[in-house]
């Protein structure tokens, strides 16, 4: 009964207040001339999302920073939560590893998911090749790590990889126990799951370009490698764009792998992992505080290449 | 309009399907109990066996009092547990991972003092030490629902005999027996440390034990309450003892990479191949009894006394035991929740799992003869009878040190020879972990 109840409080009542909203501020500004409504109304409008934005963006993200200033007895510190980290050592490994991941996993999962969508595009199996490779984006990061704990098990009778490589004649390997070894098994995992994202929108791009275009190019003579390079890639500059932007911040966030996977030993700790150990393993929210800054403030120049892609986009309307 | 109509339609179905869904009640308290559909929500670590084994225990007091008991399992008790508190929705009762952050919970005011009736069944039933293990500031606040005796060395009698070994006496002889089987050609040792977030848990045991049996209890509990530096003479020497066979793939099965990756349900796996790939394993009594993990990784060929028994570690300079239990604390005082509570330290209830193997209790009324099999009596009897019991050293220090503890454990089975440098980094998170 109760859950009827909601249903039919938020069906009926979320278009009842936004309506309720919209006719309200009109008699707000009722008494203003034409033209000065036409100025106000959109920033009324705009003002629900704003006031959400800054309650659940704007004023946590000052928060946290507030936080990081303190140690975990209460006690103001300034930035000592922010040198300690930088002192220990460690956490230039931690730091080593999230540029590892930004590089390799961003570029990879680029750069297949293009050749892929560029020869999937070109068989016949095309619908049935994508959606294989896209399933593994269906499935949680922790089932991943689950499924790939398991690949990379040590004994050859569980170990899928290990199975493989006894196979040929080679001894098996502990697969997430040495650096540098062990990031490049966790991103791989990583790759496997989000190779499907960028092949799938890379392949919506490709079929944006118009093949006559293609043709065109191929009967002045071009070969497959020229038009690919020349014509396809930077047309599609724009979307590889946008599928590297989600890809990095996705690098940059990664932590169920490593969680689930390592448990953050064997140097494969992520700057993710560091702020969940911070929090609720040494219960020090100001160290964890500053580690989510620093990871904010790692995504800075992200965020602004997006916004003047943005602006950019804009201008060319 | 057609569309408009359409959507309508749509939106009334959707409405009614999400109404009609599984409703979050399920409250059906069987009988008129004096806490008759009341639930009493309860957060461990448990699954599988285990957790049946504990909803078997409770099933007598849920149809007396027609309360429906609720368990939640999660692996990750320490984060779960940290953000209900900390948002203000505490499970009733809870599992603690330890005495050290039953600590912290209590001087955060989380924990609440155990009703009367728990310090009353404490004091009769259960030797002084666990009432005081579950004290905090003079106020009771934590139980133990089950215990397990930890530093126990499980062997293969049937292989002992084929091979022509006997049981040592003494520390001397056991250290004597390992080079023997190891200059024999087996890896005497088999180890499991892998086991998620917690890996090298099972390392810590070990390390406990040396330092227990090598430098004695009070040194003991001087390190426990981090009065005692990682890199003194004495903890050096536990953990060199322990690198000694653990980080060297003559005496360990596999060699440590094998260690690492192994679960520690599975360390002892290797006893009972044929030909055995190691002799001894070096675990908690849990591994025993027909709910252990070796009956259920054999169920054909381990059996109690003839494919698998233990002796207890032997002592070095000094003779002791370590223990660990499942500490179980309260969140909200509910009346049911205080009854459950008071219900779980009995002896009844305590019977109960005991019955179906896999357990110790403290508790001095659950006869010896009530154990299910020769392991736990054997465990019970060396548990009671011990001169000097302490509890799980990594269990009792802050969950930061305890982490950073792991961590070197894992360290030191892959580096050996970087001890020094793990053992000073463990002495700085001491002064954080103990001092913040």
């Amino acid at each position: 009964m109760d859950t009827l109840l909601t249903a039919i409080v938020v069906v009926v009542g979320v278009p009842a207040v936004v309506c309720g909203y919209i006719i309200a501020t009109e008699w707000v500004i009722r008494g203003f001339s034409g033209s000065a409504k036409a100025r106000i109304r959109p920033w009324l409008w705009v003002l629900p999302a704003f006031l959400f934005l800054t309650i659940f963006l704007i004023y946590p993200t000052i928060r946290t920073f507030i936080n990081s200033l303190f140690d975990r007895t209460g006690e103001f510190v300034g930035i000592q939560n922010y040198a300690d980290l930088f002192a220990a050592g460690e956490f230039y490994q931690v730091l080593l590893n999230n540029a590892l991941w930004l590089v390799l996993f961003t570029g990879i999962v680029v750069i297949l998911g293009l050749v892929i969508a560029v020869l999937a595009d070109r068989v016949r199996y095309e619908t049935l090749a994508k959606a294989v490779i896209f399933i593994p984006m269906a499935i949680s990061f922790v089932a991943a790590g689950v499924i790939w704990s398991f690949m990379y098990h040590i004994n050859p009778s569980i170990g899928t990889v290990n199975a493989g490589i006894t196979a040929v004649g080679i001894e098996p390997q502990a697969w997430i126990q040495e650096w540098p070894r062990n990031t490049i098994m966790l991103i791989i995992v990583g790759i496997w799951m989000w190779v499907g994202f960028a092949m799938v929108i890379l392949s919506a791009g490709l079929k944006g370009i118009s093949t006559e275009l293609l043709e065109a190019a191929r009967i002045d003579g071009a070969t497959e490698l020229q038009v690919f390079f020349r014509i396809i890639l930077p047309l599609l500059a724009p979307t590889i764009a946008v599928v590297a932007t989600t890809v990095v911040i996705t690098a940059l966030k990664t932590f169920d792998i490593i969680y689930v996977m390592t448990g953050g030993l064997y140097d494969t700790s992520v700057i993710g992992f560091e702020f969940y150990r911070e929090q609720f393993t040494n219960r020090d929210p100001g160290a964890a505080a500053a580690v989510a800054i620093i990871l904010l403030i790692a995504i800075v120049p992200i965020m602004l290449v997006n916004i003047r892609r943005f602006q950019v986009q804009e201008a060319q309307r | 309009m057609r569309k408009f109509r359409i959507l309508a339609v749509a939106m009334s179905a959707v409405l009614v399907l999400a109404a009609c869904g599984p409703s979050e009640e399920d409250g059906d308290g069987a009988g008129d109990g004096d806490f008759a559909g009341e639930t009493v929500s309860v957060l461990a670590v448990w699954g599988g066996a285990e957790l049946e084994s504990f909803e078997a225990m409770v099933a007598p007091w849920e149809e007396e009092t027609g309360a429906v008991v609720e368990v939640e399992s999660t692996r990750d008790i320490d984060a779960v547990l940290q953000q209900r508190v900390e948002g203000g929705t505490p499970p009733d009762l809870a599992g603690l991972p330890g005495p050290g952050v039953m600590a912290q919970f209590a001087r955060d005011g989380a924990l609440k003092p155990l009703p009367q009736e728990v310090q009353d069944v404490l004091n009769d039933q259960y030797d002084p030490g666990w009432a005081v293990a579950g004290t905090v500031d003079d106020e009771l606040v934590g139980v133990f629902i089950k215990t397990a005796l930890k530093g126990l060395i499980w062997y293969n009698p049937a292989q002992f005999e084929a091979a022509g070994y006997t049981v040592p006496a003494d520390w001397d002889g056991l250290t004597a027996l390992v080079d023997q089987m190891a200059a024999d050609g087996t890896t005497p040792w088999g180890i499991g440390l892998e086991s998620g977030a917690a890996t090298g848990w099972p390392g810590t045991d070990w390390i406990e034990d040396f330092v227990l049996r090598q430098s004695g209890p009070e040194v003991y509990d001087q390190w426990v309450n981090g009065e005692l530096a990682w890199s003194s003479p004495e903890i050096t020497e536990a953990f060199e003892a322990f690198a000694l066979w653990a980080s060297d793939e003559q005496y360990v099965f596999g060699g440590p990479s094998t260690e690492l990756g192994t679960a520690f349900g599975n360390g002892g796996d290797c006893m009972f191949s044929d030909p055995p790939g190691c002799y001894l394993h070096h675990q908690a009594s849990f591994m025993g009894g027909e709910a252990g993990f070796f009956e259920t990784n054999f169920p054909e060929v381990a059996v109690q006394g003839e494919t698998y028994d233990f002796f207890v570690m032997p002592g070095i300079e000094f003779e002791g035991v370590t223990s660990a239990g499942d500490l179980f604390g309260m969140f909200n005082d509910t009346p049911a929740a205080q009854s459950l509570i008071s219900y779980l330290v009995t002896a009844e209830a305590q019977q109960i799992w005991v019955e179906r193997g896999g357990a110790l209790s403290a508790n001095k009324e659950v006869a010896a003869d009530v154990y299910p099999d020769e392991a736990g009596r054997k465990s019970a009897e060396a548990l009671t009878g011990a001169e000097t019991v302490r509890f799980d050293a990594s269990d009792m220090m802050p969950a930061e040190m305890g982490a950073a503890f792991l961590e070197a454990i894992v360290n030191t089975v892959q580096s050996p020879d970087d001890l020094s440098s793990i053992l000073e980094t463990l002495d700085g998170v001491q002064e954080s972990a103990y001092g913040g």
